[in-house]
C-alpha cells in the first residue's frame, strides 16, 4: 500500500510503514464492505449470481451478505421499489449504523425503469441518499462489481 | 409458578427478510415455537404492470410481461403471445413451435435451479446455491446467444420469434444437455438421502390434492399430492402433444415430495429438450408469414416499397387485434400461467391479466403451516416456490 | 362441451336463472346474472365436477353500461374442461362472494375490490391487498391515471388518540404486574 503513496515511506532498516489514520481507516472500510440483503425483484437474482462462483464478489471484499441491517455497511437496492415498500426501506436504512453507503442497482431503482406508473417510486434517491447508480435491466454482474469498485474508490478519496 | 404468562407472541417476519423469497410480510402468532396463525401481507412489489400494459402497443407489452415472474420470464411471454395469437387466429410453423418448446423447457430448468439453490440455502445446505447458479450460468449464456441478454431476452414475440437462431446454438445447447444429467445426480446426492434434509422436510407442510384444488393450486404443488394435472398434457399448446414425456407425481404432499417432483421434472425437461433439439434445423423459418404482424426481412425493406410501408406501419402504430377475449394457459415452473387478454379492436390491449400461481400459493399458506414450527414456515415457502414478482405483478 | 351444453345442464340445477352463451375463441363462456353467481358455482363444483377456481378478474368497459364485467375461470380436471363465467356489474353494483364454495376466491376478490372498487357481499375481510392500506382510489379503473405525481411516503404515520394511548399504557401495566 505504501508503494503507491510517495509522501509516506517504508523505512528499510526498521520494518515500519507510516501513513495517516484517515488513509488506513478508509482502506479498511473500502476493502470489507458487507452488503445488507435488500433484494427486491429481478435484480436480486443478478445480485445472487454476482455472489456465486462465476462472478465471485468475495474477492472484492463483500464477503458475506448480512441478513440484519445492523451488521452491514452497504445497502444494494436491487429491484423496483413500490410505494408500499418505501417506508420499510427507509426504516432498514435508518437501522444501519454509520458509515453506510447505498448502491442503487438497476434502472427501476435509479429512475423507475420501465415502470412509469402509480405504483413505483421513480428513483430510490427520493427515499435514501444514493452513492452509486448502476444502470441496466438487470445490470450484468460485472456491471455491479464495477459499481462496487467505484464505491470503493469513492470511499478511498472521501474524508473520514 | 402461578405468575407464568401464557399468552401468544406476535412476531413480524418483515418485508426485508433473507428467507421470504422476495418482499413478503408474515405476521406470525406463536405459542412458544408453535405457530397459531399466519397473516401474510403482499403488495410490496406491486408494479402496476397490467395498467401500464394498457398504454403500450401489443408487441411492446412483451418486455413488461416478462418482468412479472422474473425467474420464468420466457414462459410469461409465451403465455401472452399464445393468447394474442389465439385472437389473431395465427398458426405457427412447426419449427417455431419446436423452438418455443425448447426455450420453455430450458426456462423451466433454469427456474428449478434457482428454486433448488435457494431452498437448499434456507434449509441450511448453503453450498446448493453455488452449485445451482453455476449450472444456471450456462443457461443464461444460451439466452445471451440467442438474443444478447441474459435474463429477459424478449425472444418470443407475437407471430413467432424475434429472429433466426444464431450459429453455434445447437452445439451449445447440446453441450449443456450432455453435461446436465450428471449434475442433477450431484444435486440429488447432496440432498435426497441426507438425513438432516429428510428430517426437515418430511411430514412438513402437507398439501393434499383436494386441499390444493380447493385453494386453486395446480402445478408441482398439486402434483406432489397425487394430482396428474399438467397443462402440457391436458390442454396441449405449441406442439406439446407430439413429445414423449411423463409427468412426475408423488402422493405424500409434503415438502420432500415437492422436492422430488421438481427434480424429476428437471429430468423430464431434459428429455423434451433433447427431442426438440433434434427436430430443429439450424436455419429456417422463424415466424409465421402473416405480414400484418411479422415485420418483413431487412433486405426487402430497403428495396421494396410494400415491405417498407409494412415495416413502418408495424413499428409506428402497431398491428390491431380483433375484438374479443382469450386465455391460453401454459405450464410454468410454478403451475398454471395464463394471460387473460381483452381486446377492443385497436392497437392497444384493453385488459391484460396474468394468472399468478404464486398468488394462490401464498393465500393457502396460513392453512398449511398452522401447528408447525417457525423453521417449517421457511421450508414451506421455499417448497411452494413463490416469486413475489409473480404474486404482486 | 360448448356453452349451450353447459347452460342446458345448469338450468335444471339453478332454477330461475337466465344464462346467456357468449361467443368466444378459446373455451365456453356463459353470462351469469349477479344474483345467481353463488348457486351457479355451487352447482358447477358439486354436480358438474369443476373442482378448481383458476382466476377471478374484472374488466372495466368505461363508456358502456354496465361498466364492469367480473370474470371467473373454472377448471375441471376430471373432465378436462375449462369454463368462463362472466357477470355484468353496474358502476355501484355488488357481487356475492363465492368464498364459501371455493376458498381460493378470498384474495382474488380482495384484489378485484382493491383494483376496481367492486364490493363483494359477505366477504369476511375486504381490504386493500396490493396497494398500501391507506391508498385512495382504485388504480385499474379506466378513469384513474397511469402516472401520478406523488412524493414517496417514507414514514407511515402512527395515529393513536389520547384515550387509546392511555388505554395502551394501562393494559401494559396490568400485564406486567399480574
Amino acid at each position: 500500500m505504501a508503494q503507491a503513496d510517495h509522501t509516506h515511506g517504508l523505512d528499510h532498516e526498521l520494518p515500519i510503514l507510516t501513513s495517516t489514520v484517515e488513509k488506513v481507516v478508509q482502506w479498511a472500510r473500502q476493502s470489507a464492505i458487507w452488503p445488507a440483503q435488500f433484494g427486491l425483484a429481478c435484480c436480486a437474482i443478478e445480485m445472487m449470481a454476482m455472489v456465486a462462483s462465476r462472478y465471485d464478489v468475495a474477492r472484492f471484499g463483500a464477503e458475506v451478505f448480512r441478513g440484519s441491517p445492523r451488521q452491514s455497511d452497504l445497502m444494494i437496492v436491487a429491484g423496483r421499489l413500490s410505494r408500499k415498500m418505501a417506508p420499510a426501506m427507509r426504516r432498514v436504512y435508518d437501522q444501519m449504523p454509520e458509515p453506510k453507503w447505498v448502491i442503487s442497482m438497476g434502472a427501476c431503482a435509479s429512475v423507475g425503469g420501465v415502470f412509469d406508473n402509480y405504483a413505483i417510486v421513480q428513483g430510490v434517491d427520493q427515499v435514501v441518499p444514493v452513492d452509486v447508480f448502476v444502470p441496466g435491466c438487470p445490470p450484468r454482474p460485472e456491471s455491479l462489481i464495477y459499481g462496487i469498485v467505484q464505491l470503493q474508490q469513492k470511499i478511498a478519496r472521501s474524508r473520514m | 409458578m402461578s405468575d407464568i404468562r401464557t399468552e401468544t407472541m406476535t412476531v413480524n417476519m418483515g418485508p426485508q427478510h433473507p428467507s421470504t423469497h422476495g418482499v413478503l410480510r408474515l405476521v406470525l402468532e406463536l405459542d412458544g415455537e408453535i405457530i397459531q396463525s399466519v397473516i401474510p401481507t403482499i403488495g410490496y412489489l406491486h408494479t402496476g404492470i397490467e395498467k401500464t400494459a394498457e398504454q403500450k402497443k401489443w408487441q411492446q407489452v412483451i418486455p413488461l410481461v416478462e418482468r412479472m415472474d422474473y425467474l420464468a420470464a420466457q414462459s410469461n411471454s409465451l403465455a401472452y403471445a399464445l393468447s394474442v395469437e389465439k385472437l389473431l387466429w395465427l398458426e405457427m410453423p412447426q419449427r417455431v413451435k419446436d423452438i418455443r418448446v425448447l426455450i420453455a423447457e430450458l426456462q423451466r430448468i433454469a427456474s428449478h435451479l434457482i428454486w433448488i439453490g435457494t431452498h437448499g440455502l434456507e434449509i441450511g445446505a448453503v453450498s446448493m446455491l453455488f452449485y445451482a447458479v453455476r449450472e444456471r450460468e450456462l443457461l443464461l449464456n444460451i439466452n445471451e446467444l440467442i438474443a444478447g441478454f441474459r435474463f429477459f431476452p424478449s425472444y418470443i414475440r407475437i407471430g413467432g420469434l424475434r429472429e433466426d437462431l444464431p450459429r453455434g446454438f445447437h452445439a451449445q445447447v447440446q453441450e449443456f444437455l450432455d453435461r446436465f444429467p450428471a449434475k442433477i445426480d450431484e444435486f440429488e446426492g447432496l440432498l435426497t438421502k441426507n438425513d438432516i434434509y429428510q428430517r426437515r422436510t418430511q411430514n412438513v407442510g402437507i398439501i393434499t390434492k383436494e386441499h390444493a384444488y380447493a385453494w386453486g393450486l395446480v402445478g408441482p404443488i398439486a402434483r406432489a399430492g397425487g394430482s396428474d394435472y399438467d397443462v402440457r398434457k391436458y390442454f396441449p399448446y405449441s406442439g406439446y402433444e407430439g413429445y414423449d414425456f411423463k409427468v412426475p407425481t408423488a402422493t405424500e404432499g409434503d415438502v420432500y415430495a415437492r422436492y422430488r417432483v421438481r427434480v424429476a421434472e428437471m429430468r423430464e425437461s431434459l428429455k423434451i429438450a433433447k427431442q426438440a433439439l433434434d427436430r430443429i434445423s439450424p436455419t429456417g423459418v422463424f415466424a409465421c408469414d402473416d405480414t400484418r404482424v411479422v415485420p418483413p426481412p431487412k433486405d426487402k425493406v430497403y428495396s421494396e416499397m410494400e415491405a417498407l410501408i409494412q415495416h413502418f406501419l408495424i413499428y409506428s402504430q402497431g398491428f390491431t387485434v380483433p375484438a374479443g377475449e382469450a386465455y391460453v394457459p401454459v405450464e410454468g415452473p410454478r403451475g398454471e400461467h395464463g394471460c387473460y387478454i381483452v381486446s377492443d379492436g385497436t392497437n392497444r390491449p384493453w385488459r391484460v391479466k396474468m394468472r399468478a400461481p404464486s398468488f394462490m400459493a401464498i393465500q393457502a399458506l396460513p392453512t398449511v403451516v398452522r401447528g408447525g414450527l417457525i423453521a417449517d414456515v421457511v421450508a414451506v415457502i421455499g417448497s411452494t416456490d413463490v416469486v413475489m414478482g409473480d404474486c404482486d405483478r | 362441451m360448448d356453452a349451450q351444453a353447459i347452460i342446458d345442464s345448469l338450468s335444471p340445477l339453478v332454477p330461475g336463472a337466465s344464462f346467456e352463451a357468449a361467443p368466444s375463441v378459446d373455451f365456453a363462456t356463459v353470462y351469469v346474472p349477479v344474483e345467481h353467481v353463488v348457486s351457479t358455482c355451487q352447482a358447477l363444483r358439486d354436480s358438474l365436477h369443476f373442482e378448481v377456481l383458476a382466476e377471478i378478474t374484472c374488466a372495466d368497459y368505461l363508456p358502456r353500461t354496465p361498466r364492469y364485467e367480473v370474470v371467473y375461470h373454472l377448471l375441471s380436471v376430471s373432465k378436462r374442461l375449462r369454463l368462463r363465467l362472466k357477470v355484468r356489474v353496474t358502476a355501484d353494483g355488488t357481487v356475492p362472494t363465492v368464498q364459501g364454495v371455493y376458498p381460493g376466491a378470498g384474495w382474488l376478490e380482495r384484489e378485484v375490490w382493491d383494483m376496481f372498487g367492486i364490493v363483494f357481499d359477505g366477504h369476511p375481510d375486504l381490504r386493500r391487498l396490493l396497494m398500501p392500506e391507506d391508498w385512495e382510489g382504485h388504480p385499474q379503473r379506466k378513469d384513474y391515471p397511469v402516472q401520478i405525481q406523488k412524493a414517496a411516503q417514507t414514514y407511515a404515520p402512527l395515529e393513536v388518540s389520547q384515550e387509546q394511548f392511555q388505554a395502551n399504557l394501562e393494559r401494559d401495566r396490568v400485564k406486567r404486574t399480574h
